[in-house]
Protein backbone atom coordinates (compact mmCIF):
# COMPACT_ATOMS: atom_id res chain seq x y z
CA UNK A 1 0.00 0.00 0.00
CA UNK A 2 1.57 3.36 -0.97
CA UNK A 3 0.94 6.34 1.19
CA UNK A 4 0.22 9.68 -0.20
CA UNK A 5 3.47 11.37 1.15
CA UNK A 6 3.10 14.90 3.51
CA UNK A 7 4.52 18.28 2.01
CA UNK A 8 6.93 18.41 4.82
CA UNK A 9 8.30 14.62 3.52
CA UNK A 10 9.60 17.30 0.84
CA UNK A 11 11.07 19.85 2.92
CA UNK A 12 15.08 18.42 2.30
CA UNK A 13 15.22 20.27 -0.85
CA UNK A 14 14.99 23.78 1.11
CA UNK A 15 18.22 22.47 2.88
CA UNK A 16 19.84 20.86 0.16
CA UNK A 17 18.95 24.50 -2.18
CA UNK A 18 20.24 26.58 1.09
CA UNK A 19 23.73 24.77 0.45
CA UNK A 20 23.82 25.27 -2.91
CA UNK A 21 22.82 28.71 -3.46
CA UNK A 22 25.48 30.05 -1.09
CA UNK A 23 27.43 28.89 -3.75
CA UNK A 24 26.34 31.42 -5.54
CA UNK A 25 25.14 34.20 -3.72
CA UNK A 26 25.79 33.96 -0.03
CA UNK A 27 23.26 36.65 0.83
CA UNK A 28 20.88 33.21 0.69
CA UNK A 29 22.03 32.62 3.95
CA UNK A 30 19.94 34.77 5.83
CA UNK A 31 17.32 32.81 5.04
CA UNK A 32 19.12 29.81 7.11
CA UNK A 33 16.98 31.71 10.19
CA UNK A 34 14.23 30.52 9.22
CA UNK A 35 16.13 27.18 10.86
CA UNK A 36 16.69 28.86 13.96
CA UNK A 37 13.51 31.10 14.47
CA UNK A 38 11.02 28.36 13.45
CA UNK A 39 11.98 25.16 16.11
CA UNK A 40 12.41 27.77 18.92
CA UNK A 41 9.07 29.67 18.29
CA UNK A 42 7.09 26.09 17.93
CA UNK A 43 8.88 24.49 21.57
CA UNK A 44 8.45 27.94 23.25
CA UNK A 45 4.46 27.93 21.91
CA UNK A 46 3.91 24.84 23.23
CA UNK A 47 4.12 22.24 19.89
CA UNK A 48 7.17 19.85 21.54
CA UNK A 49 9.77 19.01 19.30
CA UNK A 50 7.36 19.29 16.32
CA UNK A 51 9.93 20.87 14.26
CA UNK A 52 12.66 17.89 14.94
CA UNK A 53 10.01 15.01 14.31
CA UNK A 54 8.35 16.21 11.33
CA UNK A 55 9.61 19.79 9.44
CA UNK A 56 13.61 19.87 10.08
CA UNK A 57 14.95 20.01 6.19
CA UNK A 58 17.95 18.79 7.41
CA UNK A 59 17.24 16.04 9.26
CA UNK A 60 15.08 14.63 6.02
CA UNK A 61 17.71 15.10 4.07
CA UNK A 62 20.25 12.97 6.33
CA UNK A 63 17.29 10.02 6.29
CA UNK A 64 16.86 10.42 2.42
CA UNK A 65 20.83 9.90 1.38
CA UNK A 66 21.86 7.89 4.55
CA UNK A 67 18.61 5.71 4.70
CA UNK A 68 17.02 5.20 0.89
CA UNK A 69 20.60 5.85 -0.86
CA UNK A 70 22.11 3.85 1.30
CA UNK A 71 25.31 6.57 2.07
CA UNK A 72 25.18 5.23 5.59
CA UNK A 73 27.40 2.37 7.43
CA UNK A 74 24.36 2.13 10.04
CA UNK A 75 26.24 1.19 12.72
CA UNK A 76 25.35 2.57 16.38
CA UNK A 77 27.53 5.92 17.34
CA UNK A 78 29.98 5.73 20.01
CA UNK A 79 28.77 6.15 23.86
CA UNK A 80 31.02 9.23 24.16
CA UNK A 81 28.71 11.30 21.18
CA UNK A 82 25.49 9.86 23.03
CA UNK A 83 26.57 11.06 26.54
CA UNK A 84 23.96 14.13 27.68
CA UNK A 85 27.08 16.12 29.14
CA UNK A 86 28.86 16.15 25.12
CA UNK A 87 25.65 17.16 23.88
CA UNK A 88 25.40 20.03 26.69
CA UNK A 89 28.93 20.70 25.50
CA UNK A 90 28.39 20.90 21.84
CA UNK A 91 25.50 23.70 22.35
CA UNK A 92 27.31 25.96 24.69
CA UNK A 93 30.71 25.82 22.24
CA UNK A 94 27.87 26.12 19.20
CA UNK A 95 26.71 29.15 21.45
CA UNK A 96 30.05 30.17 22.15
CA UNK A 97 31.12 30.61 18.43
CA UNK A 98 27.39 32.06 17.18
CA UNK A 99 27.87 35.07 19.77
CA UNK A 100 31.75 35.21 18.03
CA UNK A 101 30.26 35.78 14.82
CA UNK A 102 27.98 38.04 15.76
CA UNK A 103 30.16 40.25 17.56
CA UNK A 104 32.21 40.23 14.20
CA UNK A 105 28.93 41.03 12.22
CA UNK A 106 28.75 44.22 15.00
CA UNK A 107 32.97 44.93 14.61
CA UNK A 108 32.17 45.44 10.88
CA UNK A 109 28.60 47.38 11.56
CA UNK A 110 29.95 49.70 13.59
CA UNK A 111 33.38 50.20 10.99
CA UNK A 112 35.55 48.70 13.54
CA UNK A 113 36.37 45.18 11.43
CA UNK A 114 36.30 45.08 7.72
CA UNK A 115 34.39 42.46 5.93
CA UNK A 116 36.09 39.54 5.55
CA UNK A 117 34.47 37.64 2.23
CA UNK A 118 35.52 33.90 3.55
CA UNK A 119 33.22 31.11 4.73
CA UNK A 120 35.13 29.40 7.77
CA UNK A 121 34.69 25.63 7.79
CA UNK A 122 35.01 23.40 11.14
CA UNK A 123 35.88 26.62 12.66
CA UNK A 124 38.82 26.31 11.22
CA UNK A 125 39.52 25.86 7.80
CA UNK A 126 38.98 29.71 5.67
CA UNK A 127 37.40 29.25 2.27
CA UNK A 128 37.62 32.27 -0.33
CA UNK A 129 33.54 32.83 -1.33
CA UNK A 130 34.69 36.04 -2.91
CA UNK A 131 32.61 35.12 -5.96
CA UNK A 132 29.28 34.37 -3.92
CA UNK A 133 29.33 38.39 -3.05
CA UNK A 134 28.88 40.98 -5.56
CA UNK A 135 25.71 43.01 -3.99
CA UNK A 136 25.76 46.66 -2.87
CA UNK A 137 24.16 45.72 0.40
CA UNK A 138 25.61 47.09 3.88
CA UNK A 139 28.67 45.64 5.01
CA UNK A 140 27.60 43.75 7.89
CA UNK A 141 24.61 42.46 5.98
CA UNK A 142 27.48 40.45 3.95
CA UNK A 143 29.58 39.97 6.97
CA UNK A 144 26.48 38.01 8.76
CA UNK A 145 25.53 35.79 5.92
CA UNK A 146 29.36 34.56 5.57
CA UNK A 147 29.43 34.20 9.01
CA UNK A 148 25.62 32.32 9.05
CA UNK A 149 26.60 30.21 6.06
CA UNK A 150 29.78 29.27 7.75
CA UNK A 151 28.16 27.70 10.88
CA UNK A 152 25.28 26.21 8.19
CA UNK A 153 28.22 24.98 5.83
CA UNK A 154 29.93 23.53 9.15
CA UNK A 155 27.05 21.93 10.87
CA UNK A 156 26.24 20.49 7.53
CA UNK A 157 29.55 18.83 6.82
CA UNK A 158 29.47 17.32 10.37
CA UNK A 159 26.15 15.74 9.75
CA UNK A 160 27.13 13.79 6.68
CA UNK A 161 30.26 12.63 8.09
CA UNK A 162 27.79 11.51 11.34
CA UNK A 163 25.57 10.31 9.05
CA UNK A 164 28.13 8.49 6.80
CA UNK A 165 29.76 6.89 9.61
CA UNK A 166 26.83 5.83 11.68
CA UNK A 167 23.16 6.15 11.45
CA UNK A 168 21.60 8.12 8.99
CA UNK A 169 20.30 10.89 11.68
CA UNK A 170 23.32 10.43 13.83
CA UNK A 171 23.73 14.26 13.85
CA UNK A 172 20.07 14.78 15.49
CA UNK A 173 21.51 13.23 18.77
CA UNK A 174 23.76 16.04 19.69
CA UNK A 175 22.52 18.87 17.37
CA UNK A 176 22.56 22.21 19.15
CA UNK A 177 18.81 23.34 18.65
CA UNK A 178 17.83 19.89 19.67
CA UNK A 179 19.72 20.50 22.29
CA UNK A 180 17.85 23.48 22.87
CA UNK A 181 14.24 22.77 22.14
CA UNK A 182 14.46 19.61 24.09
CA UNK A 183 15.69 21.60 26.95
CA UNK A 184 12.41 24.31 26.73
CA UNK A 185 9.93 21.26 26.20
CA UNK A 186 11.60 19.70 29.93
CA UNK A 187 11.03 23.74 31.48
CA UNK A 188 8.21 24.19 30.44
CA UNK A 189 6.86 20.83 31.61
CA UNK A 190 9.40 19.98 34.34
CA UNK A 191 6.71 18.88 36.46
CA UNK A 192 5.71 15.86 33.94
CA UNK A 193 9.36 14.62 34.01
CA UNK A 194 9.91 10.90 35.54
CA UNK A 195 11.00 12.09 39.37
CA UNK A 196 14.21 10.24 38.32
CA UNK A 197 15.00 12.02 35.64
CA UNK A 198 14.73 15.63 38.20
CA UNK A 199 17.01 13.86 40.74
CA UNK A 200 19.35 13.14 37.95
CA UNK A 201 19.89 16.62 36.58
CA UNK B 1 0.71 -35.48 29.84
CA UNK B 2 1.66 -32.17 31.10
CA UNK B 3 2.10 -28.98 29.06
CA UNK B 4 6.11 -28.31 28.72
CA UNK B 5 6.28 -25.37 26.93
CA UNK B 6 7.40 -22.34 28.97
CA UNK B 7 5.24 -19.27 28.92
CA UNK B 8 7.23 -16.27 28.16
CA UNK B 9 6.05 -12.62 28.43
CA UNK B 10 5.87 -10.42 25.51
CA UNK B 11 8.54 -8.34 23.76
CA UNK B 12 8.16 -5.01 23.98
CA UNK B 13 10.26 -1.75 23.12
CA UNK B 14 11.88 -0.03 26.17
CA UNK B 15 13.39 3.93 25.59
CA UNK B 16 15.72 4.78 27.95
CA UNK B 17 14.01 8.13 28.63
CA UNK B 18 16.69 9.91 30.55
CA UNK B 19 18.92 10.06 27.38
CA UNK B 20 16.20 10.20 25.05
CA UNK B 21 16.95 13.15 22.37
CA UNK B 22 13.21 12.85 21.29
CA UNK B 23 14.37 13.27 17.56
CA UNK B 24 11.65 11.41 16.47
CA UNK B 25 13.15 9.18 13.96
CA UNK B 26 11.78 6.16 15.94
CA UNK B 27 8.22 7.53 15.48
CA UNK B 28 7.67 7.07 11.36
CA UNK B 29 9.01 3.12 12.09
CA UNK B 30 6.51 1.99 13.95
CA UNK B 31 3.99 -0.18 11.90
CA UNK B 32 1.57 -0.22 14.76
CA UNK B 33 1.67 3.87 15.80
CA UNK B 34 2.65 2.66 19.12
CA UNK B 35 5.52 5.06 19.55
CA UNK B 36 5.09 8.85 19.77
CA UNK B 37 7.14 11.73 21.51
CA UNK B 38 5.83 12.84 24.75
CA UNK B 39 5.58 16.63 25.03
CA UNK B 40 9.07 17.22 22.73
CA UNK B 41 11.19 15.26 25.79
CA UNK B 42 11.26 11.41 25.18
CA UNK B 43 9.57 9.01 23.19
CA UNK B 44 7.07 6.77 24.69
CA UNK B 45 5.74 3.11 23.92
CA UNK B 46 1.99 2.34 24.33
CA UNK B 47 2.82 -1.67 25.54
CA UNK B 48 -1.08 -2.48 24.57
CA UNK B 49 0.14 -1.40 20.53
CA UNK B 50 3.31 -2.35 21.08
CA UNK B 51 4.78 -6.14 19.09
CA UNK B 52 8.28 -5.65 19.82
CA UNK B 53 9.15 -5.64 16.00
CA UNK B 54 11.75 -3.94 16.89
CA UNK B 55 11.93 -1.49 13.94
CA UNK B 56 11.84 1.62 16.01
CA UNK B 57 15.39 0.20 17.96
CA UNK B 58 16.77 0.02 14.57
CA UNK B 59 15.84 3.29 13.48
CA UNK B 60 16.75 4.66 17.28
CA UNK B 61 20.77 7.11 15.71
CA UNK B 62 21.69 6.65 19.43
CA UNK B 63 20.44 2.64 20.09
CA UNK B 64 18.20 4.26 23.37
CA UNK B 65 15.53 2.19 22.42
CA UNK B 66 15.48 -1.87 23.36
CA UNK B 67 13.18 -4.76 23.00
CA UNK B 68 13.13 -7.16 25.81
CA UNK B 69 11.02 -9.16 27.72
CA UNK B 70 8.56 -6.90 29.65
CA UNK B 71 8.32 -6.83 33.53
CA UNK B 72 4.54 -7.89 33.96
Amino acid sequence: MKMKKKWYEYLWIFSAAYIVLGFFNILFAWLGLLCFLIPLVISIAGGGKAYCNLYCGRGRLLGLLGGRLGLSRGKEMPGLLKNRWFRYGFLAFFLIMFSNMLFVTYLVFSGAGSLREVVTLLWTIKLPWHWAYNSNVAPWVAQFAFGFYSVMLTSTVIGLAAMALYKPRSWCVFCPMGTMTQLICKAKNRRLLPKSEIQRT
Amino acid sequence: MSDTRTVRAARKAQVDSFSCVACGCCVPSCPRKAISIFKGMFATVDTELCVGCGKCAKACPAGFITVSEAAQ
